[in-house]
């Protein structure tokens, strides 16, 4: 089917400007993704998908100008011991990294698989984007799975002692990041991956995940500070039998973030937590797009997202639970919920089930409201001032999120930095 | 300590007048009760004070040790000394007992420019008044109210007060909802904090927790002002023969 005139004279636009890395053994993923970016043509404000969000400035040929941003923090998770590694806007920095080097882990540039002869990273890269283009087209994945500049293909292979920590740090005010990572966890394997940073003025970053049969991968995620970035990310994920995936992720400012997770579950008893929580201000898009298959007997997975939200700032959240025929005793919950600090702010929800077994539990419910005002006066009345009441009140309506974050250490971190925002915001 | 003077009051979204001149004085050391019948404006009359918004003041004024509690955010007339143990106490999810105490506590400190206590002091001073009003440690890592039963609620209102150590304590209905054992455990913790610097204003529509906490004057309210005020014995008048002939004779 042909592509409308103008979705396709916007994706060729933007396709001009961008070359496509040859040379490697990705070479046939990418231009698979090629062809598909031209088949399904970059998203456009028609689409029903991209209702809530517009995409205008994530297909523009040349990313807008995104000021740097010190804030002055000591960097996030900053005190923690970790494996760093390193990117600026968006290209691996060998300099700033840790050495690759940890036990039960191996790291390797996207670039280096063929060399290395890294098999399961070359069968990986792009397959789980590809399998999650149906039922909904997602063409800023299959663009990053073709043009991706960097990245690293990490694999699991037991319990390391510290977690790998990716970030992302934003050096030019006009950079153009496109990133993709390929993760696989072996059997009974388990690690945590950090990523923080705003990584460039405009950061495309997919991000295929393949656990194994008991396997566990938890993502921790703090996207960076810098108002005037903007970001569109994809997380692919695959669960094997009994294997755990848990993602969370804050994001405080930014212009403009769209953050897809995708995730099939295609063993039993296999479990899917992903949460997150943001806090915008003013000039603030955020959209979380979550769609979850069940596709086996007796897994569990959960969608938790809150937002805090004022002086007009809007917060989108798309998420469906899609249970296939046979994938009886599926235990889902989803739960969006804005906190709205002003009547300027707005939020947008669309839940979503579809359900095709009958042995299932799922629920789901969106909620938008202002601070409870009887519970602000019982705290004021205790000699709480309003300021500190309020922040009180945010923070326990972000409790439920934040708690989907295991380590408590990392829990804290998070926390934090919440406190922070909300006190520089009084 | 307390000083309330002609004080008029009306819904902020409607017209409605709610208190039609209320007077009433009550000095460090002395145990006020108000008693009338339901809607005659006494929760109003709390919440007023401690400055719930809703209301507008149209006439009067309400002076607690000096400080001109209408002009004052809630939070100062708390730090001024001011205490409220709520008819509903608020459950507020997401925010542990502990936690709450502990902030409120230290927020008064501050706003007195006070040292804040330490974790420790306060655990210790919060685990012996949680004891004798048998308040357990569950109960206190428990979100705020969220799951109480309305006993335990009420108890946990007596727990704030006794770690807030205000002035002037005002008891909305304390006692409803209470069976006898629950009743004489916040009574005797609201008898452990009398001392003569500091004022009670017990809410209530029942002579039994006078029995209890023994008042020094009785007034009863009726449409929004005090129609009567006497001694212990006005109590037990209302217990005998309700509010009919009170009014009737003040009418
Ligand atoms: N926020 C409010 N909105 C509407 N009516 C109110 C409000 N607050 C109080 N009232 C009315 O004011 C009157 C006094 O109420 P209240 O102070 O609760 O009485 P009491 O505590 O003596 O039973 C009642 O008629 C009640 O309905
Ligand atoms: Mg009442």
């Amino acid at each position: 089917m042909a592509l409308p005139e103008r979705k396709e004279s916007a994706t060729e636009l933007r396709l001009a400007g961008l070359k496509l890395p040859v040379g490697g053994c990705t070479d046939a993923a990418r231009e698979s993704a090629l062809t598909r970016v031209r088949a399904m043509g970059l998203p456009s404000r028609r689409d029903e998908y991209w209702k809530y969000t517009r995409p205008d400035t994530l297909v523009q040929p040349e990313p807008p100008r995104a000021a740097l941003f010190e804030d002055g923090e000591t960097p996030m998770f900053g005190d923690m011991d970790r494996l760093r590694v390193v990117f600026v806007d968006g290209v691996f920095d060998p300099e700033a990294s840790d050495d690759l080097d940890l036990e039960g882990v191996s790291i390797d540039r996207i670039a280096d698989l063929c060399a290395r002869d890294i098999h399961w990273a070359k069968h990986l890269y792009g397959k789980l984007e590809q399998a999650g283009q149906t039922p909904v087209e997602r063409p800023f994945a299959a663009l990053n799975t073709a043009f991706a500049k960097d990245g690293v293909a990490i694999h699991i292979a037991g319990r390391p002692s510290k977690p790998i920590s990716l970030i992302y740090v934003h050096e030019s005010e006009t950079s153009d990041a496109l990133l993709h990572h390929v993760i696989r966890v072996e059997p009974g394997a388990e690690a945590t991956i950090l990523e923080n940073g705003p990584a460039a003025a405009r950061f495309n970053k997919c991000m295929e995940i393949d656990v194994a049969s008991g396997g566990k991968l938890h993502l921790v995620r703090a996207q960076g500070r810098d108002h005037e970035r903007r970001a569109v990310t994809h997380v692919f994920a695959r669960l094997g039998t009994e294997s755990v995936f848990k993602c969370f992720t804050l994001t405080i400012n930014g212009m403009l973030t769209r953050n897809e997770v995708v995730v099939e579950l295609t063993g039993d008893d296999a479990l899917a937590h992903v949460a997150g929580a943001c806090v915008g201000d003013g000039d603030f898009h955020h959209d979380d797009t979550v769609f979850i298959t069940h596709d086996a007997v007796g897994c569990e997975s959960r969608q938790v997202f809150k937002k805090v939200l004022r002086n007009g700032a809007t917060g989108v959240f798309q998420g469906k639970i899609l249970v296939r025929e046979g994938a009886q005793k599926t235990d889902g919950y989803q739960i969006s919920q804005a906190l709205l600090l002003d009547g300027d702010s707005q939020f947008l929800a669309k839940p979503e089930l579809e359900i095709y077994a009958d042995d299932v539990a799922c629920s789901h419910g969106s909620t938008s409201g202002a601070i409870d005002e009887d519970a602000l006066f019982y705290l004021r009345s205790r000699g709480v001032p309003e300021g500190q009441a309020t922040d009180l009140l945010t923070l326990a309506f972000l409790g439920e999120a934040v708690d989907e974050i295991e380590d408590k250490d990392l829990a804290a971190e998070i926390i934090g930095r919440v406190e922070a925002w909300l006190l520089r915001h009084h | 300590m307390l000083k309330i003077n002609n004080l008029h009051v009306k819904l902020e979204e409607e017209n409605k007048q709610i208190l039609n001149g209320v007077d009433l004085e009550v000095a460090g050391g002395e145990v006020h009760a108000i008693m009338g019948p339901n809607g005659s404006g006494k929760s109003t009359l709390s919440y007023v004070l401690s400055g719930r918004g809703g209301y507008v003041v149209t006439e009067g004024s309400a002076v607690l040790d000096g400080h001109d509690l209408l002009a004052l955010e809630p939070e100062e007339r708390a730090a001024a000394g001011l205490f409220l143990a709520f008819q509903y106490p608020v459950e507020i999810p997401g925010v542990g007992n502990l936690t709450f105490l502990r902030t409120a506590v230290n927020a008064q400190r501050k706003a007195r420019g006070e040292e804040e206590l330490s974790a420790t002091d306060f655990l210790k001073e919060v685990r012996a008044r949680a004891k004798t009003l048998k308040i357990d440690a569950e109960m206190l890592k428990r979100p705020v109210n969220v799951g109480f039963s309305g006993g335990e609620k009420k108890r946990n209102e007596i727990l704030q007060m006794a770690m807030l150590a205000p002035k002037m304590c005002i008891l909305d209905e304390t006692d409803s909802g209470l069976d006898v054992d629950a009743m004489k455990l916040v009574a005797d913790g609201v008898n452990a904090l009398r001392d003569k610097g500091r004022g009670f204003l017990v809410i209530t529509h029942y002579q039994r927790l006078l029995d209890h906490i023994k008042p020094d004057v009785v007034h009863i309210m009726a449409a929004g002002r005090i129609v009567k005020s006497g001694g212990p014995d006005l109590a037990l008048e209302v217990e005998h023969n309700g509010y009919a002939d009170i009014l009737a004779e003040v009418a």
